[in-house]
């Protein structure tokens, strides 16, 4: 276990690294930079600016300051596009806004997923497992940017109690979270629905079911554990897939997030934001991929044993 | 030798003849494969043939904004006035061609490194695999678009200089330097998953008699790859493709819909669904349409490639 957990530690910080440094090169090599938006700046003019970005230096030596100033600080620089903001404060003000819409989006997805996903295990060859597996199959090929404009047009018109977008009521984090959340609800049910289904065909099972327990005590104490392994080893990937989901989601709801940050740093070439959102991203990535092994062994007795 | 067999034995069939009669059984799979060759014949055949019937995707009528449909205009039109069916059609045909280039370069790429790294095996192909593990656990939708970012500026640079130098058109030109860098920043990262596949395939491969006994008449590498291992792998190379031209056409869809991907003059799926969010009130018909031959298509491609799994692969197929 304890290797497990050295080993994703170790995964994290090359992959972290990597991307930093991808981003810290791409970002520099497309051309224009990142005052080209003041036309015609003089050079003199334009150096001056530069100046408190550290942007004068040598790309190696820029890039030897930007870690220095990370691990000796804390200090994740300026950015240059909000009128020098600091990415610390911008990375604070908006990470829990867009954890907040994760965190729903991941409940609202678990919440609908896994009963789907058992239902149809359940009911094999049912209505109910055809209407899952067509919802499950709806969530993954009607996406984030057409499910939000339809509920904005459907729900948030129809209801005085929902915002169309904004993020100021408590209750502008519904649609949002939903639109968020079905897309990965989708990949739930279906994961569930197949681990299940191995499960429910196992022997103890049928032992289980031979003694006459009633089905749902088989669900709580036999079968819902390792049926739901491929569903937490999917956890992984549903954030990133959430990561994804909120660029489009944000910027169809409005929500002043991490994702939109990250867009307008891309299109108005924020070196440093940029860099500090990828950091960041990478980051959360790696921790929740540690989570998801923490999780998996604690559920899987043959993991630990294993290490 | 043949006279000699009884006359009623039936015929072997092959794994493909197997297969097809499968796939033809599941209803969902045909349907998918019949809403996939009339969107592509929509697009590629009836976009043109309206083009020469004189519709002009770019011909703005300010004085007949967001009209509903009508004989000219079956779909109505946009904020401009342009038709909208045929901005549908053309822009699925960006969308399209997207993913199927890209699905194309994958499967090439997937097949040389991920064969090349399950037949030679050992520390070699351990660490090329080692190598697509590490891509792997970079988030790819930022990769796409900081590598998209990367290249587009030089794409369009190269593409004017070209223009200078042999008598291209320069509009052409433009369009298709837009579209280009999107296609190889998603081959350039989508290409992963495929070598892992082909060469889980190709490792199992190199194990069996056929190979050995190839290796044993002095066949070249390559003969051995491609020509005998090649035709025993198409099985799981042909369903993950058709499972990644649908994931394909989301991406595209996705990118271009933050600003990021398919930007005007072009127009695709992706960005014709962002301006229908735009003028979601106005007139909802303009983000119906384009929505619904975009899900259409993704459902027909899911469908076709669950189908392609239950047929060629009856053992993974649990349920």
């Amino acid at each position: 276990m304890l290797r497990t957990i050295l080993h994703r530690l170790l995964q994290t910080l090359i992959v972290v690294f990597v991307l930093v440094s991808f981003t810290f090169i791409a970002v520099r090599l497309i051309p224009g930079n990142p005052f080209a938006d003041e036309k015609a700046m003089q050079p003199h003019l334009r150096e001056r600016v530069a100046e408190p970005f550290g942007l004068n230096a040598s790309y190696p030596e820029q890039f030897g300051l930007y870690w220095k100033n990370i691990l000796t600080k804390g200090d994740f620089g300026l950015s240059t596009s909000l009128f020098g903001r600091s990415v610390n404060e911008i990375i604070a003000h908006s990470f829990p806004i867009s954890l907040t819409l994760g965190i729903f989006a991941m409940i609202i997805a678990l919440l609908i997923g896994i009963p789907s996903g058992v239902l149809a295990a359940l009911r094999k060859n049912s209505m109910i497992d055809y209407g899952s597996m067509i919802f499950a199959m709806a969530g993954i090929c009607v996406p984030a940017f057409v499910l939000g404009p339809l509920l904005q047009l459907w729900i948030a018109r129809n209801f005085d109690s929902l915002n169309v977008a904004g993020w100021e009521r408590p209750s502008d984090i519904l649609l949002p979270a939903f639109t968020l959340g079905v897309g990965v609800a989708a990949y739930v049910a279906r994961l569930t629905r197949g681990g299940m289904l191995d499960i429910l065909s196992q022997d103890y099972i049928r032992t289980a079911r031979a003694k006459g327990v009633p089905t749902f005590t088989i669900l709580r104490r036999h079968a819902l554990r390792p049926a739901l392994l491929p569903t937490v080893t999917f956890l992984g990937p549903a954030f990133a897939a959430i990561i994804t989901g909120s660029f489009v989601v944000e910027t169809v709801f409005q929500v002043p997030g991490m994702g939109q940050h990250f867009i307008t740093a891309v299109t108005s070439k924020d070196y440093f934001l940029l860099q500090g959102i990828v950091l960041f991203y990478g980051v959360l990535m790696g921790g929740a991929n540690l989570l998801v092994d923490i999780a998996l062994a604690a559920m899987n007795p043959r993991l630990r044993e294993g290490s | 030798m043949s006279s000699a067999l009884p006359a009623n034995l039936e015929k072997g069939t092959s794994l493909w003849k197997d297969a097809r009669h499968r796939l033809f059984q599941n209803k969902l799979a045909v349907l998918g494969l019949l809403v996939i060759i009339f969107i592509f014949s929509a697009c590629f055949i009836g976009g043109p043939i309206m083009h020469k019937m004189g519709i002009d995707p770019n011909k703005q009528d300010l004085s007949n904004q967001f009209s509903g449909p009508s004989s000219g205009h079956l779909l109505g039109t946009d904020q401009l006035g342009r038709d909208l069916l045929i901005r549908i059609l053309d822009g699925g045909q960006i969308s399209l061609l997207i993913a199927v280039l890209a699905t194309c370069l994958t499967v090439s790429i997937g097949i040389v490194y991920g064969g090349i790294a399950g037949y030679v095996g050992g520390r070699l192909g351990n660490t090329m695999m080692r190598i697509v593990d590490g891509l792997l656990a970079m988030p790819f939708i930022i990769i796409v678009i900081l590598f998209r970012e990367l290249i587009s500026a030089r794409v369009e640079i190269a593409g004017l200089y070209l223009t200078d130098h042999w008598d291209w058109n320069r509009d052409l030109v433009i369009r298709f330097s837009n579209i280009l860098p999107l296609l190889i920043a998603i081959a350039a990262f989508g290409w992963l998953t495929m070598s892992r596949i082909v060469r889980t395939s190709a490792a199992s491969l190199a194990q069996q008699e056929f190979v050995e006994a190839a290796r044993s008449l002095g066949l070249s590498h390559r003969r051995i790859l491609f020509r005998h291992m090649l035709p025993n792998m198409l099985g799981p190379i042909i369903i993950y493709a058709t499972l990644t031209i649908p994931s394909f056409i989301l991406y595209e869809a996705t990118l271009s819909f933050i600003g990021l991907g398919i930007e005007p003059p072009n127009s695709s799926w992706g960005t014709l669904i962002k301006e229908g969010a735009n003028f979601l009130e106005t007139k909802p018909a303009m983000i119906y349409y384009p929505s619904l031959v975009f899900s259409m298509t993704l459902f027909a491609f899911n469908f076709l490639g669950d189908g392609l799994r239950d047929a060629l692969d009856p053992k993974a197929a649990k349920d």
